[in-house]
């Protein structure tokens, strides 16, 4: 009894993890922007369909930065995730319009299978290089983009636009909470609507962060991008972690393809582009160290939002053009970079007087 | 034996990168032997220039070269890769050719003046990425990071115009031939800077220093050598590198394209200093094996061409087979093979001796 309170003395006094600092800083710096925007722009800022129409814009971009974020906590890194969206946007196209099943369900489901087959794929002969082989992760993901945009350009090199008319409706199927929305200057009441890709996006980062908090896999995932060496001695089978997490990050991906597809349905050689960078630049936001061992799934969320805060404000104000919202994003990752690098420094300076402050006393006794 | 041994380590590295150079020539004479056939012929501005297959897998693969070159180094000292080279070349064509503008008409003086201005630009954007990796710790993917997300848009800004035109013979000798020199003028830009590299490996100590910070940083420090300064040094030399490489797109096509202008050569790059069996996590390198490596991946590109692939589909065929060089490259396949050949060798001799009722 007595040491269960102690215990949770402990715990309480325990302070904040890196991670965990990082991820507040990220939130916050998330909701002073939101508010912000608020108060400047009024506008849609102000309605809560805001908050939706980012997700659902951007659940692609949400699921692969969890999918970054798993292998980048494990001390690797997947750039092959864009590449990973447009093939499987492109094959996904291609299987609606020709498939030939008169059953619109079956065929749905067929094609979410193959999605998540494409992925599972990439993911499953990434890990194995990467684990087992024993190749620099940078290289063989590499491969895997350069694989995956050229095989979607050997698929079709024009766009394809999705006939199917079953998932047309899945589509446009919404769902509509009444009591967020608002009232229309004709009077009529327009309800918030949130897409099926958003829902799916907010499921993917809950079950990732419950899996990395709780299951053993996820455990082991850190403990292998912490220190690989000591991971080892402590039983864990290091190459299957590895090649697990790199299994994960690709279903993730077609998973995404699948949810692009449901955005906007059309297939295109030039799906996700250069998307591997905004979902780096989102893990790294919400927390998540290159180096491995630290990261979170929720960070990384509001990281994902907050780029596409950015994406809204500057798309809303006067700086609207490509090249200002490419200097913004710029400018938003370089001061988070260095935001990180300075408050990381500082604390593991408090950390060692502390450490000192406690030893010396120790040693006068 | 020891030295034995050394010099077999020493072509171990290059090893991967030569034979793979040596399937892709041996392919190329089976399926096709005119591939390799050099020629004379006049080109649009009435000189004599040479080409033919080779010539143009050395002269278009010049930047590519020439930036793996600087790679090589940030990779050494610094364990990670700079991902901005592109973006920070787009940069240096854009001060270019404001600078030529500015000066109003085109004479010698004001490409020296331009090269040398956009040689302090590059270093100075190198040196922010520098600083970043050098001084606030921070991973060089990462830190390069922001110039790669915002460097196009930075090249857009100094050059409002979207393609301007440089229409002069300075310029056209500059990116293709000088009158007189069959020889296309890239390839000597590259001899260049890999010779002034050389030179500075051979007479200063640069190159064991770089190899000592990138093994292990705090050992380097404890035996007097500055990290700092190191890291900086091997971004400034990249920042070199890169404005040479913009130079010549500019040059080669007359027009500045702040979207097209060395666009996706990072990753080629990193894949010439990993072809060229260097560690991408720092430390030992080879400048010859990322040269050599530039020039399969070249070589690679022109041959999928010959063989009819349309351009857009060449990524995939390119990762197939980038795929096979890392995976006969990599430790693993690397020792079984070892320990394959070393049984075969001593088979002969175990089974020489009696059998002494073995389990």
């Amino acid at each position: 009894m007595a040491d269960e309170k102690r215990t949770a003395q402990i715990r309480r006094r325990e302070p904040l993890s890196d991670a965990q600092m990082l991820m507040l800083i990220s939130i916050g710096i998330f909701a002073a922007m939101y508010v912000l925007a608020m108060l400047t722009l009024k506008g849609g800022f102000l309605k809560p369909q805001q908050i939706f129409d980012l997700l659902n814009d951007n659940a692609a971009l949400i699921i692969i930065s969890c999918s970054l974020t798993v292998v980048m906590i494990g001390g690797g890194i997947n750039i092959s995730v864009g590449g990973v969206i447009g093939l499987t946007v492109m094959s996904c196209a291609l299987f609606l319009n020709n498939n030939g099943i008169e059953n619109s369900a079956l065929s749905i489901l067929l094609t979410l299978l193959l999605a998540l087959a494409i992925g599972l794929g990439f993911g499953v002969l990434q890990g194995f290089l990467v684990s087992y082989l024993e190749i620099q992760p940078f290289i063989v993901t590499l491969a895997g983009m350069f694989l995956a945009r050229g095989l979607t350009t050997i698929l079709s090199v024009n766009p394809v636009k999705v006939t199917h008319e079953g998932f047309l409706a899945l589509v446009k199927t919404k769902l509509k909470i009444s009591w967020l929305g608002y009232v229309a200057q004709n009077g009529n009441l327009i309800p918030a609507k949130i897409e099926i890709g958003a829902i799916t996006a907010v499921c993917v980062v809950i079950l990732m962060a419950l899996m990395l908090r709780y299951a053993k896999l996820g455990r082991n995932i850190y403990a292998v991008g912490g220190n690989q060496q000591s991971a080892l001695m402590l039983g864990i089978n290091v190459k299957r972690t590895i090649f697990l997490s790199y299994v994960i990050s690709g279903l993730l991906s077609g998973l995404a393809g699948f949810v692009f597809l449901m955005h906007k349905p059309a297939g295109n050689a030039s799906v996700a582009m250069r998307s591997e960078m905004d979902a780096i630049a989102a893990s790294i936001i919400g927390g998540t160290l290159l180096t491995g061992g630290v990261g979170n799934v929720i960070g990384t969320f509001f990281g994902a939002m907050i780029l596409a805060t950015i994406q809204k404000i500057i798309a809303l104000s006067p700086l609207n053009a490509s090249w200002w919202q490419e200097m913004a994003n710029g400018a938003m990752l370089g001061f988070f970079i260095i935001l990180q690098s300075v408050v990381l420094s500082a604390r593991s300076k408090s950390r060692l007087r502390l450490f000192n402050n406690k030893a010396s006393p120790g040693s006068g006794g | 034996m020891s030295k034995k041994t050394k010099s077999s380590s020493g072509l171990g590295q290059l090893l991967i990168p030569l034979v793979a150079l040596a399937i892709l020539i041996v392919f190329n004479l089976f399926r096709d032997i005119s591939f390799f056939s050099i020629g004379m012929k006049v080109n649009n501005s009435g000189n004599i220039v040479l080409t033919g297959n080779l010539i143009s897998i050395i002269d278009s693969a010049s930047e590519l070269a020439i930036i793996s070159m600087g790679m090589t180094l940030v990779t050494a000292a610094c364990g990670g890769q700079d991902i901005s080279v592109g973006a920070v070349g787009a940069i240096a064509g854009a001060v270019f050719v404001k600078v030529l503008q500015g000066a109003g008409t085109i004479t010698v003086g004001s490409v020296i003046l331009g090269i040398v201005l956009c040689c302090l630009a590059t270093i100075l954007f190198k040196l922010f990425n520098g600083t970043l990796v050098a001084v606030f710790r921070i991973q060089p993917m990462i830190a390069t990071l922001i110039l790669y997300s915002c460097g196009r848009s930075i090249a857009y800004w100094i050059n409002g115009d979207a393609t301007p035109q440089l229409n002069s013979p300075i310029i056209s000798s500059l990116g293709m031939t000088i009158p007189g020199i069959p020889v296309p003028t890239p390839i000597f830009a590259v001899l260049l800077v890999g010779l002034l590299l050389f030179l500075v490996f051979r007479f200063t100590s640069l190159s064991l220093y770089t190899q000592s910070v990138g093994i292990n940083q705090g050992a380097a420090r404890l035996n007097g050598i500055n990290p700092t300064l190191i890291k900086l040094l091997s971004f400034i030399l990249l920042g070199v590198c890169v404005a040479v490489a913009g130079v010549i797109g500019v040059c080669r096509l007359g027009q500045l394209n702040h979207k097209t202008l060395l666009v996706d050569i990072e990753m080629d790059a990193i894949l010439a200093v990993a072809i060229g069996g260097n560690n991408l996590g720092g430390g030992r390198f080879k400048l010859s094996g990322s040269i050599l490596g530039a020039y399969i991946i070249q070589m690679l590109t022109t041959t999928l061409y010959a063989m009819n692939v349309a351009p857009v589909n060449v990524k995939a065929y390119k990762a197939i087979v980038i795929i096979i060089i890392v995976v006969a490259g990599s430790p693993v396949v690397k020792s079984r093979l070892t320990a394959l050949w070393n049984r075969r060798r001593s088979e002969p001799t175990r089974r020489a001796e009696p059998s002494k009722g073995v389990s």
